[in-house]
């Protein structure tokens, strides 16, 4: 029985406590001729039983859908014979597994080991046994919940206290999956930073000026040293960067000024949501221009000055990824420029200054914090920017600061290292989690410090 | 030097000495020049955009069309082996289509047999020229020893070049089609037997390795389930976190930590919801890879803070005189809130959830991390089988060098942005029919 067919009943059934306990509470009040008798209204009576009838059960099946695959997986592995698990590592583990499952659910190479074909076999029962048990054990849990529910009313039964107070704890919880998503990221980068630390020295890491993933599959292979030093890449960061704020904060912050000084509304309003468009447009759009269309012009341009130009280079990649920081730094600007309140600019005109000396000299340092904390923000959204980097940016670590040649950037590395099909627990993939891990870091540095210069520096008026 | 001063300025008070009317001369000058700088972000902003829109528009508009070759193709049974009188559809399907159409181009096509031009008829037409013959003789086997007269889907080569998407000048060793092929084309559209029409395959197809079979229906259908998957969890999921924050929540420490972490995680880059995907879903819960259930569950964390933001914002900007009136007629907090707060914010959630949805549809990052860029050749039946999605198709895609799919990529492109232009334009005119001032 599949299990959604399993939640679909659950749910069902709590339609029909809901139902039932609303029509018993009608009951037990005499059909409404002494409404006054119940504590709570009908309706609350009906939503008491109707979550009995559906949480304890959809816990159940939640967890199942959630653990139940990886118990399988453990019970299959372990019905293996002994002499096959012994000295295996995680990554001999995992291959077993691996074969295990496309021979027991079909695709990829199947296995005509025997004993894997038994212990695919083990696999498959094992699935629909446990199938059928979680789905019986969700419906009686739903049915007997009910049943106790819908007993439990009586004229002076609180239900709408105990509706309320599951209402509210589920919005709690509700608010605590974004400290289990913190949670989840910064447990599950870590430790699997800590399995490339294992391999790798975490100083080589940090400080070394190499960086070449490629590691050997033979011994006497060339050309894969498997080097990781993650300066170059963070230098590629940097740099493609600092080129995409280079073009994000002149063109940002004086059409945020211009937006919000000069323009008449009627301009204001129809050109903002344009440049806001520019925000919508998703990022694989801007790489496959900077891909197709930018880096190509950027390299006959070149070609026609004489430079050496790359066909990858960091220049085309950077200002691509500018052009989509613009109404980020341009809405975040004009939000911190609208709130310098009129009678400053009403003073500083009063005293004889035109406007744009008004802007320079009085706006702009009274919105500084402002604009500061929306560049922060914007420089961790380039350092984290994927696409337009995967498409255009290469992927040699080259430790250059000259914008004409090509580097790499750390979502690069990440992309390019996690999709190849290297087995996971190599030092090239795990690499891309403690790239991961270091960018996660980076960017909430970034975003901690934008939100500290706007609180600390913010200028109070009233 | 007063003749030289604008009238407008005044010629007596404080700007009477040239050095003072020069100062402000200048003064002016900057004054404009600030000006222009303004107009000229704006414009440069505005003309990238441009840009940008005009060259996937302009690459990609050629791919919703085909370039079909009309020919008459005599159905010989000497190609097909039939044991009995009746055809059965075993021996209409094993029939050799191959040699049946080759033949079909040879009787059309003029100087089919010179040297050579073998191997350049076999470019002409796409492999599924020889389904759409099989279909046709499946579906009519009285067809068989006649002459029928059908379009047929030309190669990818042949449709570039028919459509001027790849110059004839270049010199013939550097180009895809030769001389020969040219010749045919211009034959055919002589006789008016080759022509373009709708594309087809761009939305009822999976993912090909040929360009002219190659459709999107496939990453629409994962698409599709990659937001079910969002919009199920993560709008009921944001909107009890944002009422109980906004409404219900106590100041301490537990809730001020939950707001700095939504605050965070809404900057926090997508690829590094893409790698807890992965290695939480797939690694530690054994989802299968690929499937549109893990990149729904990766998206919808990557969208709930923007969910959450969005619906705080819409509570807040409810009156406290309902939630006063709601309280003088006797309401619980919790009647308050769900009968008379939430159903007056839903349009603005709503509006916010379709803003996020729409971020979720465009993001890529993600879906490469949990394997939703493979290469499948048909839609996903369930959430749990492999897929792509829209941009990670258009990422494959994009990947390829040949002329066929960089039109594909841009069309791709169209297709994605005119969804993103659905929703949005949803979401304005929710905002826009429900809105009320207070």
């Amino acid at each position: 029985m599949p299990l959604t067919t399993v939640a679909l009943i659950v749910i069902l059934l709590a339609v029909y406590g809901y139902f039932l306990g609303k029509r018993r509470a009608w009951k037990l009040a005499g059909d409404g001729a002494v409404a006054g008798k119940l504590h709570s209204l009908p309706a609350y009576h009906g939503s008491y039983v109707a979550l009995w009838a559906a949480l304890p059960s959809l816990v159940v099946l939640l967890c199942w859908s959630l653990f139940g695959q990886a118990i399988i997986d453990q019970m299959a592995l372990y019905s293996l014979p002994a002499e096959r698990l012994e000295g295996a590592d995680a990554g001999k583990r995992g291959l077993l597994l691996a074969t295990i499952k496309n021979t027991a659910f079909g695709g990829g190479f199947a296995s005509d080991d025997p004993v894997i074909i038994a212990a695919a076999e083990y696999m498959n029962s094992l699935q629909a046994s446990g199938q059928w048990a979680v789905g019986i054990l969700a419906l009686a849990l739903s049915l007997m919940a009910l049943a106790f529910a819908a007993r439990h009313l009586a004229p002076q039964f609180q239900a709408r206290h105990r509706v309320e107070r599951t209402a509210q704890v589920l919005m709690i919880l509700c608010s605590v999956i974004a400290i289990i998503t913190t949670f989840g990221i910064v447990i599950s980068l870590f430790f699997e930073s800590l399995r490339f630390f294992e391999r790798y020295s975490i100083i080589d890491f940090v400080f070394g000026l190499k960086w070449s993933p490629q590691t050997a599959i033979r011994e006497d292979q060339v050309g894969s040293s498997g080097a990781f030093g993650a300066v170059p890449v963070f230098m590629g960061t940097m740099l493609i960067a600092a080129i995409a704020m280079a073009v994000a904060v002149p063109i940002g912050l004086l059409s945020a000024i211009y937006l919000s000084e000069y323009a008449p509304s009627r301009i204001r309003g129809s050109i903002k949501p344009v440049l806001e468009v520019l925000a919508g447009i998703p990022t694989i759009v801007y790489g496959f221009f900077a891909a197709l269309t930018v880096a190509p012009a950027f390299r006959q341009v070149g070609e026609v000055l004489g430079l050496p130009v790359s066909a990858n280079s960091a220049l085309a990649a950077g200002s691509v990824m500018g052009i989509m920081i613009i109404p980020f730094v341009s809405s975040l600007s004009d939000d911190a420029i609208r709130a310098v309140p009129q009678s400053l600019r009403e003073g500083s005109a009063g005293l004889g200054a035109t406007k744009s000396e008004t802007i320079r000299q009085v706006i702009f340092p009274a919105a500084l914090p402002g604009i500061v904390g929306a560049i922060l923000l914007a420089v961790s959204r380039a350092v984290g920017e994927t696409m337009i980097v995967v498409m255009a940016a290469g992927l040699s670590a080259n430790l250059t600061l000259n914008p004409l040649e090509q580097v790499t950037t750390v979502t690069v590395q990440i992309v390019a290292n996690l999709t190849g099909d290297t087995a996971f627990d190599s030092a090239k993939t795990l690499s891309a989690f403690a790239l991961g891990f270091m960018l996660f870091l980076t960017t909430l540095c970034l975003n901690v410090m934008a939100i500290l210069v706007v609180r600390r520096y913010r200028e109070k008026y009233d | 030097m007063t003749d030289t001063t604008p009238s407008s300025f005044p010629t007596h008070g404080l700007h009477t000495s040239a050095a003072a009317q020069d100062r402000l001369r200048r003064r002016y000058a900057a004054e404009r020049r600030f000006r222009l700088y303004g107009i000229a972000a704006i414009v440069a902003a505005l003309g990238v955009l441009a840009v940008l829109l005009f060259t996937i528009v302009s690459q990609g508009y050629t791919a919703f069309v085909n370039t079909e070759i009309e020919l008459e193709v005599y159905v010989d049974p000497a190609d097909f082996t039939f044991e009995g009188t009746t055809p059965t559809a075993e021996e209409i399907g094993a029939g050799n289509y191959r040699n049946l159409l080759s033949s079909a181009l040879a009787e059309n096509l003029p100087n089919a047999d010179a040297p050579g031009a073998a191997r350049d008829l076999r470019g002409v037409l796409s492999g599924q020229g020889y389904r759409q013959l099989r279909a046709r003789l499946l579906a009519e086997p009285s067809l068989i020893g006649q002459r029928v007269s059908m379009s047929f889907l030309a190669s990818s080569d042949i449709d570039q070049a028919f459509k001027g998407n790849t110059p004839r000048v270049v010199p013939e060793e550097r180009r895809r089609v030769s001389n020969l092929q040219y010749e045919w084309m211009d034959y055919l559209e002589n006789q008016g037997q080759i022509s373009t029409s709708f594309n087809s395959n761009l939305f009822t197809q999976a993912d090909s390795r040929q360009p002219e079979q190659a459709g999107l229906w496939g990453a629409i259908v994962g698409s599709f389930y990659l937001m079910l998957v969002v919009a199920v969890l993560s709008i009921p999921l944001g909107v009890g976190a944002a009422i109980y924050l906004e409404e219900f929540a106590p100041k301490n420490r537990l809730t001020s930590f939950i707001e700095i972490n939504i605050n965070n995680l809404a900057a926090v880059p997508s690829i590094i919801f893409g790698l807890l995907g992965l290695a939480v879903f797939i690694q530690v819960f054994g989802l299968p890879r690929s499937a549109p259930l893990v990149g729904g569950l990766a998206l919808t964390l990557m969208t709930l803070p923007t969910i959450i933001i969005a619906a705080r914002a819409s509570l807040r900007s409810i009156p406290p005189s309902i939630r006063e009136a709601a309280y003088g007629l006797g309401a619980s907090k919790m009647q308050m809130v769900f009968h008379h707060v939430l159903p007056l914010a839903l349009p603005g959630i709503l509006t916010g959830s379709i803003i996020g949805l729409a971020q979720a549809l465009g993001e890529t990052a993600p879906l490469l991390m949990i394997g939703m860029n493979a290469f499948i050749t048909s839609a996903p039946d369930s959430m749990f089988s492999p897929s792509t999605a829209l941009p990670s198709q258009i990422y494959i895609w994009a990947d390829s060098s040949e002329r066929g799919f960089v039109e594909r990529t841009s069309a791709g492109i169209m297709v994605l942005l005119g969804f993103l232009i659905l929703m949005n334009a949803t979401a304005i005119f929710l905002r826009k029919r429900f809105e009320k001032r207070w």
